[in-house]
């Protein structure tokens, strides 16, 4: 698919913007703080829900206003128009339009415009906490199949009500503590049941991801280092990817889930906390047997991180839509070989939106040209073609 | 800047209401101003009435006007099939079907600890008594289908089967009468889980 539209109202450095898109490459060229990069994070965040740079919507609205909006247009594959609007505020509830309809779940939204952004934040999936491999794994998954997105804030809702109730049983003691506790099995049998669902689903994610993540790290970072990928479950089992492996049957895992409660039930009582379950695992990345989060170099970091995205891009294509892909600022960081083996992966894929503040950092045929400057604090947008047009 | 008393006052207790915000408030307290008596003292009337003559009912917890109400004073109900909720609202949802001949027991919320509620402060005592004095055979479960009515149908569930009572839930799934490409991913792929056997 590719976006034929995208206009922001108060997001960011922008007052009122809009551009037209086109499919192939658009280079958005910019100095330094101009506001190249709110322009894709404002698509980001409509597309998947969050920002890349920040978690909360109260730093994408314009300074000093109260609601910012964002609206995507964009032609599917077979032809069809869709529209996503998103209004984003401080104090207030989102509201999110799909083709001119209210919906209210975050899962109504998920999909409905399918995105890949690299950018240099992506560093942090290899190097940074569990919890952000965990987001790449949910992030994928969300624009895959939206009933994901629907079964992950029922897990995160069972988790709360879980942990809740593991708290208040703490401080009580007796016949009180009893009673608490003779529902935490109704909250245990949810979170088993949902927790398998995510397991399941995000073992067949690392699976799919790790054939293309192997080769293209080969061919993009130019290394002859295998790269493996393996599921480190909480239950204390990792299960190592296997690209030839379905979709695990989520039935074993609800027992696997089951017995390791089971076996920190007295922990959890003692902590107040829920112990096991998908909400503390993590993906184990490693480059010739080594984890990259600890022993990876920078450029090598970067290279994965690449690999990854390029590999969500394919896993995404297999199902529905061709998604967008964004490289923010990305081709400055790389040196001219993996430049230029990017550049290549371009010219596979449906619509590319690069932002970079050197035109020549990018060995890109790039077809459409959009130039972003800033005055006054206010970021505008300025298509080269038409530019010229005009003046002429 | 706040409005003299009276209508500070008027605001102040229709924001209290569910759904209603400030702006809403102030919306309907100069409706109300603007009105005239008669209707703003039908309006006083109706609050006034309902909560002097309605409570719930002795046995299901329903609203009534009477010590029972009228599904439980109702005796052409079959007394064996008790459909349990978790409001009043539910209740009416249901028996606008006009399919379920068997009688209720209302809950008054659903378990959820992060609001303190636990089955202490349901109606899940008074359930269990019920089911012998009344001699029911079947439990319908029709809590909400959210992660808090399906822990409340677990929690039911394993304390209602130990005496030899069946127990059911309500299936969720897609709306009768629309078309399959009308429904939502969410309910679909739900229903898809749920799929059931062709008779």
């Amino acid at each position: 698919m590719h976006l034929t539209r995208v206009g922001l109202t108060d997001v960011r450095s922008y007052d009122r913007a809009e551009v037209r898109l086109e499919p192939g490459v658009t280079l958005f060229l910019g100095a330094n703080a101009q506001g190249k990069t709110n322009l894709v994070e404002a698509v980001l965040r409509a597309a998947i829900g969050s920002s890349h740079r920040v978690s909360g919507d109260q730093a994408l609205v314009r300074r000093d206003h109260d609601l910012g909006v964002i609206r995507l247009e964009a032609r599917t594959d077979n032809g069809r128009r869709r529209t996503l609007d998103v209004e984003i505020g401080s104090g207030r509830r989102t509201r999110t339009r799909v083709d001119g309809n209210d919906v209210t779940r975050a899962a109504d939204a998920a999909g409905v415009v399918k995105v890949v952004m690299f950018a240099p934040e992506d560093v942090a999936v290899i190097r940074g906490d569990p919890g952000e491999r965990r987001r790449f794994l949910d992030d994928l998954l969300g624009q895959r199949r939206p009933a994901y997105v629907s079964t992950r804030s029922d897990y995160d809702r069972v988790l709360r009500q879980r942990n809740q109730l593991l708290k208040q049983a703490r401080g009580l003691s007796g016949s009180s503590a009893e009673a608490a506790v003779a529902t935490l099995e109704s909250w245990t049998r949810q979170l088993v049941h949902h927790g398998a669902t995510l397991m399941a689903a995000r073992l067949a994610a690392v699976h799919a991801l790790s054939g293309i993540v192997r080769d293209t790290y080969h061919d993009v970072a130019d290394r002859p280092e295998p790269v493996t990928m393996a599921y480190e479950s909480s239950t204390g089992r990792t299960v190592q990817a296997d690209p030839g492996a379905g979709v695990p049957d989520p039935a074993p895992l609800a027992e696997e889930l089951r017995a390791a409660l089971a076996e920190v039930a007295d922990e959890e009582r003692r902590r107040g906390i829920t112990l096991v379950g998908p909400h503390r695992d993590d993906l184990v990345l490693a480059i010739d047997d080594l984890p990259a989060r600890t022993h990876a170099s920078q450029g090598e970091a970067w290279s994965l991180a690449l690999a990854l995205r390029v590999a969500t891009h394919d896993v995404l294509a297999e199902v529905g839509d061709r998604p967008l892909v964004i490289l923010d600022d990305v081709f400055a960081e790389l040196d001219l070989t993996r430049r230029r083996r990017l550049a290549d992966r371009c010219d596979h894929w449906d619509q590319v939106l690069v932002t970079a503040a050197v035109e020549s950092d990018v060995p890109l045929r790039a077809a459409h040209v959009v130039e972003v400057t800033m005055r006054d604090r206010v970021s505008s947008l300025s298509p080269r073609g038409e530019v010229a047009e005009e003046s002429a | 800047m706040l409005y003299e008393g009276a209508v500070q006052d008027l605001i102040d207790e229709l924001g209290r209401l569910p759904g209603i915000g400030p702006k809403s408030a102030q919306r309907v307290a100069f409706h109300l101003l603007q009105v005239d008596a008669d209707e703003a003292n039908r309006l006083a009337t109706a609050i006034t009435t309902v909560k002097e003559t309605v409570r719930f009912c002795a046995r299901c917890f329903n609203i009534s006007e009477a010590e029972e109400c009228q599904v439980c004073r109702d005796t052409r109900r079959d007394p064996t099939v008790l459909c349990v909720v978790e409001e009043p609202r539910d209740l009416i949802a249901i028996e606008r079907t006009r399919e379920y001949r068997g009688r209720y027991h209302v809950l008054g919320g659903a378990i959820s600890p992060i609001d303190g509620v636990g089955p202490d402060d349901l109606h899940v005592r008074e359930l269990i008594a019920r089911l012998d004095d009344e001699g029911v055979q079947e439990v319908i479960l029709a809590t909400n289908p959210n992660v808090e009515g399906e822990a409340t149908a677990s929690y039911l569930s394993r304390l209602v089967q130990p005496l030899g009572v069946a127990v059911t839930r309500l299936a969720s799934g897609l709306p009768v009468g629309g078309d399959l490409d009308y429904a939502d991913e969410v309910t679909l792929a739900r229903s898809f889980t749920g799929r059931r056997a062709v008779d």
